[in-house]
């Protein structure tokens, strides 16, 4: 060895410069990419934020753990790609903040269940999940259809995803709550919701906006938002 | 206080010059072969990073001397699995059911990956070998909503039911109470007469007859026997998708759930459509 164990220990000063261009190359490796990451992010089109409703939803997901058992995030590995569809792509998740992707599986992935099911389905799921599947092991969420979804702060929280970068405008601010209750009404006219947030799946009962409402309209639209068929989405090897 | 470097007697072992009240620190390295796996790994490394991707630039990433991207490596395991399944695939997408059914074992792949297919993608709704739940169509009974002809059966998996495409089995049930076609009272006399139709009860219920004639027969047939163009249920028979009790024939009445199955179409080709079709018209109710 040039520099002897013995010198580096018994001279304080260069042990102290040493140790910081240890760690230093350790920190740099961290940090460096991510300077980069916007050029991993793919070029497709349909990503859009969710609606308030959505959002609303995502939050529900959040709060009870829902990523403790499920994953969002199909591999590119060909059993996966058989059973859930297209692999999950970095700009499916760019407006996530946290992202969903997680590893571990109790349950299935949720990356595509939008539309995989009805939203009846979802809601019966949901409510008993053994009443739709009976060797579940999912626990009952009933609770979530007597609880009012909180919209005190909805654009708080929509106004601090713009800050984190997702791009609400200030129409889709300005009409949060109409939007949010034009998803919550099947029987409401959602042209305008569409123009503002294509895709968007209405559900509910018309009623009063329950937690559960909100967590049926984020799951129909997970994974749903890019069309893979679209040959303009096809090259997706950065 | 330093002291001279020495061979410990004790031990064997040469000590630091290193002491601490009368006791001496051995000086024990770390062992050979652990050292040597360290640089090992350390080489390794320096191989890897140049072999495969291993640093982002600014504009892209260096991709490797291999050109190893797991997004090409899936599409080929992909493409070779579709590959390897076309000699039964390709024929199960282009033959007519009739053809499929003359092969015992084109029709046994048919089968088997209609099994494993539903288990994963149509179980959640309709149960184990398509037992079916209250909302959700028992497959294997034979009470068919669409019809359960093989080509039916396929029809309605690749469209959906009121999935919102355009070539989507659609019907609509009117509100009778919601939106104020019948009055409550009228709708209990209904109720009362339906359920007779499957003979839960019995009774004098010429009053509903004559409301059901006006307002459910054009769809349920004159004797609730139900009428598959329209999707509209039969009323008659012991098998009700949402129940028999009086609670849910008014509830069905006055405001009619009516379900939604998701179109199959985005997710699976016409082979797998098919050999799905196969798999239903297999569990006991096909036509």
């Amino acid at each position: 060895m040039f520099i002897r164990h013995e010198t580096i220990e018994k001279n304080a000063f260069l042990l102290l410069i040493l140790t910081l261009l240890v760690i230093s190359i350790g920190g740099i490796v961290e940090v460096i990419p991510l300077f980069t990451i916007e050029t991993t992010v793919e070029h497709v089109t349909g990503v859009r934020p969710y609606t308030p409703l959505e959002s609303g939803g995502r939050d529900i997901y959040v709060r009870e753990g829902c990523y403790v058992c499920h994953s969002q995030m199909i591999r590119a590995l060909r059993d996966e790609v058989e059973r859930y569809g297209h692999y999950s792509i970095a700009a499916e998740s760019m407006y996530d903040h946290p992202f969903q992707w997680g590893s571990k599986r109790i349950g299935p992935d949720l990356a595509r269940v939008g539309g995989k099911y009805s939203n009846d389905w979802h809601y019966a799921h949901l409510i008993n999940a053994q009443s739709m599947v009976p060797e579940s092991l999912m626990p009952h969420y009933a609770f979530l259809a007597g609880t009012p979804l909180d919209t005190d702060d909805l654009l708080n929280r929509l106004t601090a995803q713009r800050r984190v970068g997702v791009p609400y405008t200030d129409d889709q601010i300005a009409n949060a709550m109409a939007d949010l209750r034009t998803q919550a009404d099947p029987a409401a006219d959602n042209a305008a919701l569409l123009k503002r947030y294509p895709k968007a799946v209405q559900v509910g009962h018309g009623n009063t906006v329950t937690e559960l409402d909100a967590l049926v309209a984020y799951l129909q639209v997970l994974g749903t938002m890019v069309d893979f068929a679209d040959p303009a989405n096809e090259n997706l090897h950065q | 206080m330093p002291t001279k470097i020495e061979k410990d007697s004790v031990t064997g072992h040469m000590t630091t010059g290193h002491e601490w009240d009368g006791l001496k620190e051995l000086n024990q390295p770390l062992p050979k072969w652990w050292i040597y796996i360290l640089f090992a790994t350390i080489a390794f490394s320096a191989v890897y990073f140049v072999l495969y991707p291993s640093i982002p630039y600014f504009t892209g990433y260096y991709h490797g001397t291999l050109g190893y991207s797991q997004r090409d490596t899936v599409d080929k395991d992909v493409a070779a699995v579709v590959k390897q399944r076309s000699g039964y695939m390709d024929r199960i997408r282009t033959l007519s059911f009739a053809d499929i059914e003359k092969d015992p074992q084109l029709n046994a792949v048919a089968l088997t990956a209609g099994r494993i297919t539903f288990a994963n993608n149509c179980q959640p709704c309709h149960g184990a070998g398509g037992g079916g739940s209250p909302g959700y169509p028992a497959l294997a009974a034979g009470n068919w909503l669409w019809g359960g002809k093989l080509a039916d059966i396929q029809q309605t998996i690749t469209f959906g039911i009121r999935s919102g495409l355009d070539d989507a089995r659609q019907s609509l049930m009117p509100k009778f109470g919601a939106e104020g076609g019948l009055k409550p009272a009228e709708i209990e006399q209904v109720a009362d007469y339906v359920m007779t139709l499957y003979g839960q009860t019995k009774g004098d219920t010429a009053a509903g007859q004559k409301i059901f004639a006006d307002n459910c027969a054009s769809c349920h047939g004159d004797h609730g026997e139900g009428k598959r163009e329209f999707g509209a249920p039969r009323l008659a028979g012991k098998a009700h998708l949402y129940g028999d009790t009086r609670e849910i024939v008014v509830a069905q009445i006055t405001n009619p759930r009516m379900g939604v199955m998701p179109n199959w179409n985005t997710r699976f080709d016409t082979g797998m459509i098919k050999s799905l079709a196969l798999y239903v018209h297999s569990l006991g109710g096909g036509e």
